[in-house]
């Protein structure tokens, strides 16, 4: 009875996480690369991705403290950051990460300053709630989580 | 048993290297080709490429992001293209973007294919059965 409601709340966080625009199918494509050999896999993607997204805001952080601007490292540190939002399906992070790149292009550093801030709330949101997430399918177990399912 | 290049690693699957520099990209091209059935080895930089391709002869396809530091990928598939011992290997070029330009240019200097991140299951079963069979 209580494995049902926690398989339940598992597939409403996720459903909520997709109708709230956090993620895309993406996200589903690597949970169809879960299986029994890999069964954290969705989880070790995620870890490394926060894992190298901090280091790469950390570096877009101290590059925008730089006079003059180097608006072309700024864009290859958010294009990178980017390509990552985008292989696991971290939709507002990604369209965030988009606008920065259009204020880098126009070499407007307040555009920026700004976008980057969202960058760096929905990054931190994201962080929290797929915490949550994993938080939560650990308990139901790995073999639960290697089942290829949608959401 | 020495083996020709190209040739199928001992378990008889293909071999597949794996170029690119974001680890999270890493991890996902190489569960992808795992799936598949493929004997994947990832590396983050061209210039690793080229040294594991110095040593393995039996690699049967890579596949490398385009935009990497150092060595581009379009500068990895140029290096093997121009070598007589590993321009018989497919390369296949990825990227996060569709630029008409790079897209021609790679297919110019020899690549397979050019796929768009982000990488697809699918696109890459269906390359792999093509390039591979």
């Amino acid at each position: 009875m209580e494995y049902s409601s926690l398989q339940r709340q598992v597939a409403y966080m996720k459903k909520g996480l997709f109708d709230q625009g956090y993620l895309d199918e993406q996200f589903d494509e690597l949970e169809e690369l879960q299986d029994e050999a890999s069964p954290n896999f969705v989880e070790e993607v995620v870890t490394l991705f926060f894992r190298d997204s901090s280091r790469l805001m950390a570096n877009i952080e101290q590059a925008l403290e730089r006079c003059p601007q180097d608006f072309r490292r700024l864009d290859s540190y958010m294009h990178q950051l980017k390509g990552s939002t985008s292989s696991i399906g971290a939709l507002r992070v990604k369209n965030e990460c988009t606008k920065f790149r259009e204020y880098c292009d126009q070499e407007h550093l307040d555009g920026c300053q700004r976008s980057f801030q969202k960058v760096k709330r929905e990054h931190a949101v994201l962080k929290q709630k797929l915490e949550s997430y994993f938080q939560l399918l650990r308990q139901i177990g790995p073999t639960e989580r290697a089942t290829r399912s949608g959401s | 048993m020495a083996m020709e290049r190209g040739g199928k690693s001992a378990g008889g699957e293909p071999h597949v290297l794996a170029v690119d520099d974001s680890s999270v990209d890493r991890a996902v091209i190489a569960s992808v080709l795992r799936s598949s059935k493929y004997r994947v080895t990832a590396v983050d930089s061209g210039k690793r490429a080229l040294e594991l391709l110095g040593l393995e002869t039996d690699v049967n396809m890579i596949i490398t992001d385009y935009w990497m530091p150092e060595m581009t990928g379009y500068e990895l598939l140029k290096k093997v293209k121009e070598s007589s011992e590993l321009k018989q290997i497919p390369v296949v070029i990825m990227s996060s973007e569709n630029v008409p330009n790079r897209i021609s240019r790679c297919l110019e200097e020899g690549a397979e294919d050019f796929l768009l991140k982000p990488i697809q299951p699918s696109d890459v079963s269906r390359l792999c059965s093509r390039v591979l069979r």
